[in-house]
């Protein structure tokens, strides 16, 4: 019975427990800040910089198929593709679109 | 859009959040979403486990980083540790949010749901369109997209369970490289405040830096080191500009 469940409880202990205590801790302190105060600032660099370490993670080391691509290939195309972002107005897809391009054609090129 | 001469209905704002659903960001996690399913039918887990893993949890890394620690054979203890470890980010993320999600009359117990829905996706969406919304409103337009994103996650892990692996490994492999970009674009575009923009090139610079040193706090090194030293350079900066100001009076 408890066998038969047991994944279950694995998912709500270890999985929902264990990531819903840092959003609610979140709101609590949260709740506590004012819109303009200095306190915020700080929270805001480090939710950010939380963000982008995570971000910068999947592109470095990433799981499955892509850890076989070239390095070299996917910081390029992250990295040119952020330029020609910042290059020609900061559009959203412009800025996903340039880099899966240069990514599928390098992929294409290298006869991956 | 003033918060004084709005007179829509808040229903009217939650259906507002809801059409979110249909935009870049939804679509892009939706398909990483999918990319989650074949994970979870490779490393053993039912159909029934994974969908109750998406809703219960709602956050990729720490779905991905449960799901490796439990094909790994570890208890459920060092599950949990690993996971909490990941998931710690969430509390400045959750924390940077509301105090631009409230009033002084939202209740605590309603924002402690709403939180549940909070993790990367539905974040860059908060910090990038709730400024445009009337602030009564703001937490009933977030629950419009947060719930229904996490409702439509789940309803795509439970079709694309058993489909996805189906798919060539490249596919599966580019669509994994749509996150991060989308990410970097609309963080960059959504940042209003120089310490945002400081704070972004310090996760991008130590993040995977960290990684190499410390793979078990990397994020949570760049991530409080980062973002303090940020803050601090910033600081320093809105000083500086205070006292040329004050100098020049």
């Amino acid at each position: 019975m408890i066998a038969e469940y047991w994944t279950f409880i694995v998912i709500a202990v270890a999985g929902f427990l264990a990531t819903d205590i840092w959003r609610w801790l979140g709101v609590v302190a949260g709740n506590r800040l004012n819109e303009e105060s200095e306190a915020l600032y700080w929270v805001r660099a480090v939710a950010t910089a939380l963000v982008m370490a995570v971000t910068a993670k999947l592109i470095v080391f990433p799981n499955g198929t892509l850890a076989d691509t070239p390095l070299w290939l996917r910081l390029g195309a992250a990295g040119i593709g952020f330029a020609v972002f910042l290059a020609t107005g900061r559009k959203v897809a412009v800025g996903v679109a340039v880099p899966m391009a240069i990514l599928v054609a390098g992929l294409w090129w290298i006869g991956f | 859009m003033s918060p004084d001469s709005d007179d829509r209905s808040a229903l009217s704002w939650f259906f507002t959040g809801m059409r979110g659903l249909v935009s870049l960001p939804a679509l892009i996690l939706l398909t990483s979403i999918v990319g989650f399913s074949a994970f979870a039918l490779e490393s053993g887990l039912t159909r029934a486990e994974a969908v109750f893993m998406s809703l219960a949890i709602w956050a990729l890394p720490a779905q991905v980083i449960l799901i490796g620690s439990m094909a790994s054979g570890a208890n459920i203890a060092a599950c949990f540790l690993a996971v909490t470890l990941s998931s710690i980010r969430m509390t400045p993320m959750v924390a940077s949010i509301i105090p631009e999600m409230r009033t002084k009359r939202t209740p605590i117990w309603a924002l402690l749901i709403l939180s549940h829905f909070i993790a990367i996706t539905s974040w860059v969406f908060a910090i990038t369109t709730m400024r445009n919304v009337p602030r009564q409103h703001r937490a009933i337009y977030f629950a419009g997209f947060g719930v229904t994103l996490t409702l439509t996650g789940t309803l795509v892990v439970a079709v694309f369970y058993g489909i996805a692996s189906s798919f060539p490994p490249v596919v599966a492999g580019v669509l994994f490289f749509l996150t991060p970009v989308y990410f970097i674009a609309s963080i960059w575009a959504s940042a209003r405040q120089p310490v945002v923009k400081l704070a972004f090139v310090m996760g991008v610079a130590l993040g995977p830096l960290l990684a190499l040193v410390t793979p078990e706090f990397d994020v949570l090194y760049a991530g409080i080191g980062g973002g303090t030293i940020a803050y601090l350079i910033d600081r320093s900066r809105r000083r500086k500009k205070r006292m040329v100001k004050g100098a020049a009076r």
